[in-house]
């Protein structure tokens, strides 16, 4: 069930020929600000999670999973007050709704968590659950905690319309001290009480609750809380409430008396408070297992058949019957975003409480839930960095899913391409590395930025378009009869390597270097070379014997006798190579230069032959 | 660290800046800005570093970072500093520059002023997105920024027209510039070369050129001694840091292998140029500390201004000089930590300033250590 909101661009206003463009989103949520705190904090988490030591076993596992656990729910905490504070400030009511509403979503997304915590993470057993639940009922049920101020600062409390209201919340909700203290104004207040008030405020202090350490078994507490049971039995039974309905109503409360307890549903507001009261003041020692029977019968008494229960509901009750993938299915149908069920599923998934539950295609539930929240963050312009390691933990398609998703991301500067990059790098993307550099290349060489072009071709290693960007810079030289960005040939460096054409367009322009400081010798050497290595590109033979002209021109003699022959041998293959076009050759230049080159090469050859001559007869 | 405050800011940091102290002050820096990228609102931001009524002992503060003041950008911000105490120049993405004034007595930020297409690429009329301005440095009132189209502009505060272009300066992408001294500047761009310009010559040509050996890997940052001038550091694609000694030679000094990744910025510590401190793609920053013995360190931040130990003049500048264009490593020891624990995503940006430290990552979150050195 994720939200496809569509918003409605352009002029139309109902008439038949208006142009309508739809803006649509995926997923709504994650472009709401505040989340995003939610997204990046639990992100890290998250990595922590997966990094964590699997070699810790038993106590200190569990202690870290917990630990784990709340430090989720507490950025869930945080993200609710942002939001809260959003709401409050905000002036446009569209937003505030939508804050709100947030607000809402995400504090039932805590109340689950939590509960989901104490019954799977923590794993609870009997005596400690109670405590717990005590506690998640205190911390979630809060419509009370406004009334409960009001009478706490009210100059008498006790002769507040809502004081016994306020006790019986305490009462209800196990806090045994805080209802004593605020009775102890009523007794003070009201000497003729004195009576009852000692007992019952006897009988709440020596109510036997369940200790966190391991200073009492099951069975002590069991048999304690019987005898205690019957003390309070007897007290009511004598009538020694009977003369203050309130009293008697908090001790019938105190002995788990259902109807007495359903009597007080607008201060529980809830059926799992209920339920915890009752558990409290009927079966404080009851099992985890035991759980699913009285939340079933919680949830219908407090109901009654008036209203039927809401999803919240069935997600609880799913988690009463430790039914955990019923929980992660209901979740999934009623939030609009993954992000929830990928993040409590990776959770239990660790403590390896998911069999594993192969769906149809063949992952798991796991992987299956970080796949569609991971795929969810890389439709945002700006949460895709965070998807990327959850894919890099969905062992199965988390990879497949990371090649398609990444080539989508768009490249509006080099400095984003190059952080696309350097996560295909380090995962072995080949690929996507070519297939963005390339892009970035064609960019470049498109924008006439041929250092730029070739910087990406040194990083994916493309010798085949160090080729492409090489013949642009030959055919610029052709074009002006200079080089443009000398900076960049002169600096080649090992990255000349790359391709045989960049090799040749750096060695022709060292050539140039070297005619330039007059070191004729090396330089004719190095033209010679270029073209009997056969690294020059046929279309640029023509050239590089004309740049010999000079050469030859020189008065003193450079090319010896086996260069000469070289190049003539150089120049037949290529006019030999094409006798039709020799045909055609109406273009007068070419032929002259033919013809040119033919001389200087014979005078040359004689000039030589009668050097070496003389050389070698001395 | 304790003493590090963290903040998520729901958008990813490209930049960090303290603002500049007035010359005398002795309080260490309380505020500073930011910039997002890769939103489609992007903001510059300004933020106070902590709660100034919450002093506590030492005159640390507590609390964590929170915004005063933040204005909508076209554009990623790719590169920003301070002009001075109320004026930031802005590089984006879109070749833009802008300069925005915060007016401090309403906390408000507005764009001053703006240079529309400084960069961009073929022609700028027809070019719909223009080029990313990928560095930008100030003197004031000289601003010099370089962008992908390896073009370096010259500005002027006051004036409206671009005082210079130097067109096609470099045939690849120039990712950063840096005064070297008042009339010249530095650049480093994406086939590895460090260049040298001279403002007040007319060609456009730089003086110098240097570049690493071996490959071309692509320089990304570059920062300049404060001091010691022809003490040069930049950071590499490869998260190698290098050092430089312009005076001579046209390749580095030394080469420190440093982060497994893009190193985004490299900063030596204003005051105290013996810690250097580095930020990289992989999610770590590092400090590098080639201070030796307290005894020995000649300290400048001594109480009282003069340091107790007895040592000359020229020992000082040799014990500075060695540290960094040392070519024996085992002979000086330098200390180096990376200072996050748990790294995640990349450390964009960092600013040091006297005891501050602050830096932003693509956790979208800011960091904010006030006792760099305790």
């Amino acid at each position: 069930a994720r939200a496809l909101t569509g918003f409605v661009a352009g002029t139309g206003h109902g008439a038949p020929s208006s142009s309508q463009v739809f803006v649509v989103r995926r997923d709504q949520d994650i472009y709401i600000q505040t989340l995003r705190k939610l997204f990046n904090e639990s992100h890290g988490i998250f990595m922590g999670l997966q990094r964590s030591e699997e070699e810790l076993a038993g106590k200190s596992r569990k202690a870290q999973l917990v630990q784990v656990s709340k430090n989720y729910r507490s950025v869930i905490r945080a993200c609710m007050e942002d939001m809260h504070e959003a709401a409050v400030s905000t002036r446009d009511p569209a937003l505030q709704g939508q804050y709100s509403t947030q607000v809402s979503i995400l504090s039932a997304m805590e109340l689950i968590w939590n509960l989901c915590e104490i019954l799977f993470v923590e794993a609870a057993t009997a005596g400690p659950l109670l405590l717990r639940l005590l506690d998640w009922v205190r911390l979630h049920v809060c419509d009370v905690d406004s009334m409960v101020r009001e009478v706490l600062s009210s100059e008498s409390p006790s002769k507040h319309k809502l004081f016994w209201n306020v006790v019986d919340v305490f009462v209800l909700q196990g806090r045994m001290d805080e209802a004593r203290h605020l009775l102890s104004k009523e007794a003070s207040a009201n000497p003729t009480s004195m009576n009852m008030y000692k007992i019952l405020d006897d009988l709440m202090k020596k109510m036997p609750v369940p200790s966190t350490g391991n200073t009492q078994t099951l069975t002590e507490l069991e048999l304690k809380w019987q005898h205690w049971h019957e003390e309070c039995q007897r007290y009511l039974q004598d009538g020694t409430f009977a003369s203050n309905p309130h009293m008697e109503s908090i001790c019938k409360i105190m002995l788990g008396d259902e109807d007495a307890i359903l009597e007080k549903k607008e201060l529980m507001t809830t059926w799992y408070h209920f339920l915890v009261t009752r558990l409290l003041y009927s079966h404080p020692t009851v099992k985890p297992m035991e759980l699913r029977f009285y939340a079933q019968s919680s949830m219908d008494l407090f109901l009654g058949g008036e209203s039927s229960p809401e999803p919240l509901d069935m997600i609880l009750m799913a988690a009463f019957e430790f039914e955990m993938h019923q929980v992660i299915k209901e979740c999934s149908i009623v939030l609009s975003n993954w992000w929830f069920v990928a993040h409590l599923t990776d959770l239990l998934d660790h403590c390896k409480l998911l069999q594993s539950h192969n769906l149809y295609f063949g992952s798991n539930m796991r992987e299956f839930l970080l796949l569609e929240y991971a795929s969810g963050l890389f439709s945002h312009h700006s949460l895709w960095q965070l998807g990327v390691d959850y894919f890099d933990h969905c062992p199965e398609y988390g990879r497949v899913y990371l090649e398609l998703h990444i080539e989508r991301i768009p490249l509006s500067t080099e400095q984003k391409a190059l952080k696309v990059l350097r996560i295909c790098e380090q995962r072995q993307m080949h690929e996507q590395v070519r297939s963005i550099c390339k892009i970035m290349a064609m960019k470049a060489l498109r924008n006439n930025r041929l250092g730029s072009a070739l910087s990406w071709s040194i990083r994916a290693k493309d010798a085949a378009f160090a080729t492409l960007i090489s013949d642009r810079f030959l055919k610029d030289y052709c074009e002006r009869g200079c080089f443009s960005d000398l900076d960049l040939i002169d600096n080649l460096g090992p990255s000349m390597l790359l391709s045989d054409r960049l090799t040749f367009l750096g060695k022709y322009r060292e050539f140039h270097r070297l005619y330039g400081e007059k070191r004729f010798p090396e330089a004719a050497r190095l033209l010679l070379t270029l073209m009997t290595a056969h690294i020059a590109p046929c279309s640029f033979w023509m050239t590089l014997l004309t740049d010999a002209l000079p050469l030859l021109e020189q008065k003193e003699v450079i090319f010896s006798a086996e260069q000469t022959y070289e190049l003539m041998r150089c120049l037949e293959d290529l006019t030999a190579g094409n006798p039709d076009k020799q045909k055609f050759q109406d273009d007068d230049v070419e032929t002259t230069k033919v013809e040119m080159l033919r001389l200087a090469l014979a005078r040359n050859l004689a000039r030589v032959i009668v050097k070496e001559g003389t050389v070698e007869g001395s | 660290m304790e003493d590090v405050s963290a903040k998520f800011v729901s958008q990813k940091i490209s930049r960090t800046r303290w603002r500049p102290l007035p010359a005398a002050a002795l309080q260490p820096p309380d505020l500073f800005a930011t910039g997002s990228w890769d939103n489609e609102d992007n903001r510059v931001s300004i933020w106070s570093a902590g709660d100034l009524g919450n002093a506590g002992l030492n005159g640390e503060y507590h609390g964590e970072p929170h915004l005063l003041c933040d204005i909508q950008h076209n554009g990623d911000v790719m590169d920003m500093q301070f002009l001075d105490q109320e004026r930031i120049v802005v590089a984006s993405s879109t070749g833009t520059v802008t300069i925005f004034r915060h007016h401090q007595n309403n906390q408000t930020l507005s764009a001053n002023h703006r240079w529309e297409k400084a960069h961009y690429h073929v022609d700028q009329d027809t070019s719909c997105g223009g080029a990313a301005c990928t560095g930008v440095v100030c003197n004031n009132p000289e601003i010099v920024t370089v962008g992908e189209d390896g073009r370096i502009n010259l500005f002027r505060a006051d004036q409206r027209d671009t005082v210079r272009t130097i067109d096609n300066a470099d045939s690849s992408t120039l990712h950063a510039v840096t005064f070297l001294r008042t009339t010249e500047i530095l650049t480093v761009n994406s086939i590895g070369q460090l260049k040298i310009w001279d403002l007040r010559q007319q060609r456009n040509e730089p003086s110098q050129i240097f570049s690493l050996a071996g490959d071309r890997v692509p320089l990304h940052c570059v920062d300049r001694h404060p001091n010691q001038q022809h003490i040069v550091a930049t950071g590499g694609q490869d998260g190698m840091l290098s050092i430089w000694d312009i005076r001579q030679g046209t390749m580095p000094v030394s080469l420190l292998n440093a982060h497994e990744a893009e190193m985004w910025e490299v900063h030596f510590h204003p005051s105290d140029p013996d810690h250097l401190f580095t930020c990289s793609e992989d999610g770590s920053l590092w400090h590098w500390d080639t201070s030796t013995n307290v005894s020995e360190k000649p300290s400048f931040l001594h109480q009282g201004g003069r340091s107790t130990a007895y040592l000359s003049h020229s020992t000082i500048n040799q014990s500075v000089v060695s540290a960094w264009l040392s070519n024996d490593p085992t002979k000086d020891r330098m200390e180096i930590t990376n200072l996050i624990p748990n790294q995640t995503l990349s450390v964009n940006s960092l600013d040091v300033l006297g005891p501050c430290l602050v830096y932003g990552t693509d956790a979208e979150a800011i960091y904010v250590n006030r006792q760099l050195f305790a």
